[in-house]
């Protein structure tokens, strides 16, 4: 369990960056938290020509939280995003979901960017930008960078919308809607395991506090975070109707883990306990 | 200053060392030595038609590559069958390196020595094999078929079949009586793979001098001793030439007793061989497809039973997979099938296993060592009889009990140890008793109700179990008092983590009177100890602490003869308190044992002021007689075996509370509790660290470890991602109550602990999960999702 020879890059500046994996290309990566990347380098499952390593990148640790919603750099590290009242302030379901995430040691080490390019369809941060319709931002060398939305983000298991040279720099979370809540429920094997499956829910609330949007999205239950709008079921609260909603459109598979048929069921499971919870907290900051 | 430190829960001596990194594992050492490989088999089953090496030759720091034709004779033989056995009529054992077939994924095929341990892996990854694949066995099932064999000269797949029938009381066969019974019942249960999974791997370093002709060998290992032996007939050395020694080892639950493993036998041939010194550090995904696992196995059970639950007779049928090979015989297999009786006395009983091969890794001995699986099927027998008969499960289980005057109690078959099942001691109702009153069986049901009331599903369950512990043949200790005071304390067995350095030496300053702070003590280096068997069974405790204990009785009473001398008194009117001999009743009559360490030692030369006091002229010597009496050898020390007649048995009791999520299906321990019982403690807060490991490896086996081969034989989890041991979050806080029935048969009344926590939890989950479903479970480990299919095909009702 040791890497194949590599080609080190550490550099200082964004420009300097991209320019290395302009030409690293194809057979470049970037190492940020490395809570991934360095199992996958040490089992020969990756085998990368280049390392750009954005560690010493200061100008990419950034976390920006305003009205409009959270941004987050390259290098910000999980753990920072889950402490930052200002972040909880503007998304709370950042905060929700990272607690989930793995382990402290792991968060704070790893970096919420690095968690969406990773693009693991059973990890949380993929369904927190696709439920809240995101983007990510990419650089390229000697290029305007352009904002991919989540939902175009997330291309299959382990995929995103990344190209060889491109760098991404930041996350952009929006703000909830007024008169909602969201909130995380998942299940896994052990505590801070990736989850068997997960649901995010969010639920917006109209003047008279009923269901104005009710939307959920569910890891582990198919190649990419899956999105469903279940306001319609979700009339009256009618959580169990939006979990028998979920229940039917998720498409899970079998694992070592856990069969389909469980993932299916417990994503309807953790979808009605999501959603009632999200809107309980709606009607709190209502 | 107390020194009668036998009984107290003295803080561990070795933590602030382990603790704080202080550690000498294996991978610290020899940070210059070149670095081994091993490119190994991606099948599970193939020949080897070519090995083409030509590829790695231009890897830049490759120092050499061996495949199997480049062993010498002795080398290049299978590696050998530790523990035969006459129904292991087919034992078989692997090559150190692939001859011409593979049988499982991780075999070692070619050894790569480089300059460091990145750059063989990069050679590795260039070395072609040609493999023709083989249909691969996976499974008891299939293999037992035996379409396709593992060995080809191994008919339908079975190592070893073996037939026990004790018959009962007025002479009947298990069969006889379940036929005759008032009741039965048979079912069939499914116990998974598991492994040790030692934090540090397996490891070898090994140094050899080419001007002294000798070889030092650091290995990771349960047994340095016999190692050694094994190193010095493979490589044709003298046994004084050869040193192995067993530094700090990171865990071994069992997978380090094998031996010798192949890169034991290798990575020193290559030493001497190359003159360089080299070490091989396994990894992670090695340890899971190279070493070995345990449990799976197959049962089926047929149990006949009385009115009031009592076993009439027993007929259990085993099938075990023994992976590949069969290094460790059938020692695993022999235990299920005997400890499988547990605190019972029962009518009759016939046990019948078939050890089967299969492509898959060896199975060898893991903490517990078949126990598991068979008091999972002897528990799980007790809670279907109960629920059958609608008792108690405690009460069905109390009504079979062995009775505290029943011992020794002779259970009629041959135990591991090829010596009778006897049990020595124990006392298994009160035992229950207490087990009842730490879990409050008996409120239980208002506590269910209050449950259900919140929309909340709560069960409980109850397992049992005795452990054969302390197995021969011997063990030894040596204690040396040195001139400045200090107490050696040297053992052949090894130590993985246990605080044997700190129970070893209560018990020397227990029966030396000595400060414990004097004590310090050496296991598992052959240069210090070179007769031992090594850590398993239970046994470190039993074998060593009797030994050393013994030992120090012969130096106390070689320091009282010298003191008596010296202070013109009767050896019996001495004492020894606080590492100095005085005259009972008389303080100032008194000699530091330092002091008779130097009179031990009549000198000619003074070194410095102690020594002086043991030279020639200082008048003191009686003239008339020699200065080493006859009969005595120079010096403070004295050296002692033990060997009991036969294995002591410890037993314990656990119960859990557990809750299952009624949506989720998410199982959850509430609470966990023990009553265990190994004798005499020598150190109570040590035996609970025991108990606490061993349950958090027992939670491992009931909810979440597994080995999932697919049919093409390849290990699915071999990583810690994948294949789930518990984390601390996982593992229940763990209420424990002693109970001591001392053992007669050793002279400190001690019986093992190592393993005890880890034999009933599956059991005991299985049995606590069953209360709260009302679902019968027959298969460990359990997941969520196994228990919501369970739930789904629930029958109507």
């Amino acid at each position: 369990m040791k890497p194949p020879p590599f080609d080190h890059h550490a550099p200082r500046d964004l420009g300097a960056a991209l320019a290395a994996l302009a030409e690293a290309g194809a057979r470049g990566k970037v190492l940020a938290g490395g809570q991934s990347l360095i199992p996958m380098l040490n089992m020969r499952l990756a085998a990368p020509e280049h390392l750009i390593d954005i560690n010493g990148v200061a100008e990419l640790d950034t976390l920006e939280a305003g009205p409009a919603g959270v941004t987050v750099g390259a290098l910000a590290r999980h753990s920072r995003v889950e402490r930052s009242a200002e972040a909880a302030e503007a998304q709370p379901l950042l905060g929700q979901a990272l607690r989930l995430v793995a382990h402290p040691a792991i968060r704070n080490r790893g970096t919420v960017v690095g968690s969406l390019v990773h693009a693991d369809p059973a990890a949380e941060l993929p369904a927190v930008l696709a439920l809240l319709g995101g983007s990510v931002r990419l650089a390229r060398a000697g290029a305007a960078p352009r904002d991919v939305p989540a939902a175009e983000f997330f291309t299959g298991p382990m995929e995103s919308a990344v190209r060889p040279g491109e760098l991404a720099v930041s996350a952009f979370f929006p703000a909830p809607p007024p008169r909602s809540g969201t909130a995380f429920r998942e299940v896994a094997r052990r505590h801070g395991d990736y989850a068997l499956a997960g649901v995010a829910a969010l639920v917006a609330l109209d003047d008279d506090l009923r269901v104005a949007q009710a939307r959920v999205a569910c890891v582990g239950v198919g190649p990419v975070p899956l999105v469903l709008d279940v306001t319609e079921e979700s009339a009256g609260d009618d959580w169990a109707a939006a979990a028998r909603a979920v229940r039917e459109r998720a498409e899970p598979e079998d694992d070592i883990h856990a069969t389909a048929g469980y993932r299916r069921h417990l994503a309807g499971v953790l979808a009605e306990q999501a959603l009632r919870e999200a809107a309980l907290e709606g009607r709190a900051n209502a | 200053m107390t020194t009668k430190l036998f009984g107290e829960p003295v803080q561990r001596r070795e933590d602030p060392r382990l603790l704080t990194g202080q550690g000498r594992y294996l991978d610290d050492l020899g940070s210059g030595a070149l670095a081994a490989a091993f490119v190994r088999s991606p099948h599970a089953h193939a020949r080897i038609r070519d090995i083409d090496v030509s590829g790695a030759l231009d890897v830049d720091g490759l120092v050499a590559i061996y495949t199997w034709e480049d062993l010498p004779p002795r080398v290049a033989e299978p590696l050998p069958l530790l523990i035969p056995h006459p129904a292991l009529t087919h034992g078989r054992t692997a090559y150190p390196l692939a001859r011409d077939t593979v049988r499982h994924v991780g075999e070692p095929v070619v050894m790569v020595v480089a300059r460091d341990r990145y750059l063989a892996e990069d050679a590795c990854a260039l070395i072609r094999v040609d493999y023709e694949p083989l249909k691969p066995v996976v499974g008891v099932e299939e293999a037992l078929v035996g379409a396709h064999r593992v060995h080809e000269d191994v008919p339908g797949n079975v190592g070893a079949h073996l037939v026990q029938e004790v018959p009962s009381a007025r002479g009947r066969t298990a069969a006889e009586e379940i036929e005759a019974a008032p009741h039965s019942l048979s079912f069939r249960l499914d116990i998974e793979r598991s492994a040790s999974m030692p934090l540090e791997g397996r490891g070898v370093y090994a140094r050899w001098d080419p001007d002294d002709r000798s070889l030092r060998v650091y290995s990771s290992t349960q047994t340095s001793t016999s190692v050694r032996m094994a190193l010095a007939a493979k490589l044709g050395l003298p046994l004084p030439s050869v040193e192995v020694i067993a530094p700090d080892v990171g865990g071994g639950f069992g997978v380090k007793i094998v031996h010798p493993w192949p890169e034991e036998v290798l990575i020193p041939w290559a030493a001497m061989l190359l003159d360089r010194e080299i070490k091989w550090t396994e990894d992670r995904r090695e340890h899971f497809v190279s070493s070995a696992h345990e449990r799976g196995q197959v049962q089926h059970v047929k149990v006949g039973f009385d009115d009031e639950g009592r076993v009439l007779g027993l007929d259990v049928t085993i099938l075990h997979d023994h992976g590949a090979y069969t290094p460790y015989g059938i020692i695993v297999p022999i235990v299920t099938a005997t400890q499988l009786l547990g605190p019972y006395k029962i009518g009759a009983y016939r046990v019948e296993f078939s050890s089967i091969y299969t492509n898959t890794v060896q199975v060898t001995p893991y903490r517990g060592a078949g126990r598991p699986q068979g008091v999972f099927c002897m528990e799980r027998t007790m809670d279907r009889i109960a629920a059958y008969l609608g008792l108690d499960r405690t009460a069905v289980r109390a009504a079979n009990f062995i009775q505290p005057e029943e011992f020794p109690y002779d259970q009629g078959m041959m135990f591991q140890d090829g010596r009778p099942l006897i049990y020595d001691s124990g006392n298994y109702p009160e035992s229950l008793r207490m087990l009842k009153e730490l879990i409050g069986w008996d409120s239980f049901e208002e506590r269910r109700a209050a449950a259900a009331a919140e929309g909340r599903r709560i069960g409980i369950g109850i397992g049992c179990y005795v452990e054969g512990t302390g197995v021969g043949p011997y063990e030894g200790g040596h204690v040396q008092i040195t001139s400045d005071g200090r107490v050696h304390v040297s053992t052949g067995l090894t130590s993985q983590g246990q605080g044997h350095e700190t129970v070893f030496a209560q018990i020397a300053a227990t029966e030396l009177g000595v400060p414990i702070e004097r004590v310090s003590v050496v296991t598992g280096d052959t240069r210090r100890f070179g007769y031992a068997v090594g850590t398993f069974a239970s046994r470190a405790a039993v074998m060593s602490g009797n030994a050393i204990a013994l030992a120090c009785r012969k130096v106390r009473e070689k320091a009282l003869r010298i003191a008596a001398d010296a202070l013109e008194a009767d050896p019996a009117d001495l004492e020894i308190d606080d590492g100095i001999v005085h005259v009972a009743g008389t303080p100032t009559a008194s000699i530091p044992l330092a002091t008779v360490a130097v009179l031990a030692n009549p000198l000619r030369y003074a070194f410095d002021e102690e020594a002086r006091r043991a030279t020639q002229f200082t008048g003191t010597a009686a003239l008339d007689r020699p200065p080493v009496a006859e009969g005595q050898e120079p010096g403070l020390e004295g050296r002692d075996y033990y060997s009991p007649v036969r294995s002591t048995f410890a037993s314990g009791m656990h119960a859990a509370i557990v809750e299952t999520d009624p949506g989720t299906a998410e199982i959850k321990i509430l609470r966990y509790a023990v009553v265990h019982d190994c004798g005499k403690l020598i150190n109570p807060m040590i035996v609970e660290g025991q108990i606490h490991g061993g349950v958090a490896q027992g939670v491992g086996g009931a909810l979440y470890e597994r080995m999932v081969y697919d049919s093409h034989g390849q290990l699915l989890n071999a990583s810690f991602m994948d294949f789930l041991m518990p984390y601390a979050t996982e593992v229940p806080r763990i209420e424990t109550a002693h109970l001591e029935t001392p053992s007669p048969l050793n002279p400190l009344g001690i019986k093992g602990a190592g393993e005890a926590g880890v034999i009933p939890v599956p059991a005991v989950i299985a049995s606590a999960i069953e209360d709260a479903e009302g679902i019968p479970i027959t298969r460990m480990p359990i997941s969520p999702s196994e228990l919501h299919e369970l739930r789904l095909r629930r029958p109507p009702g």
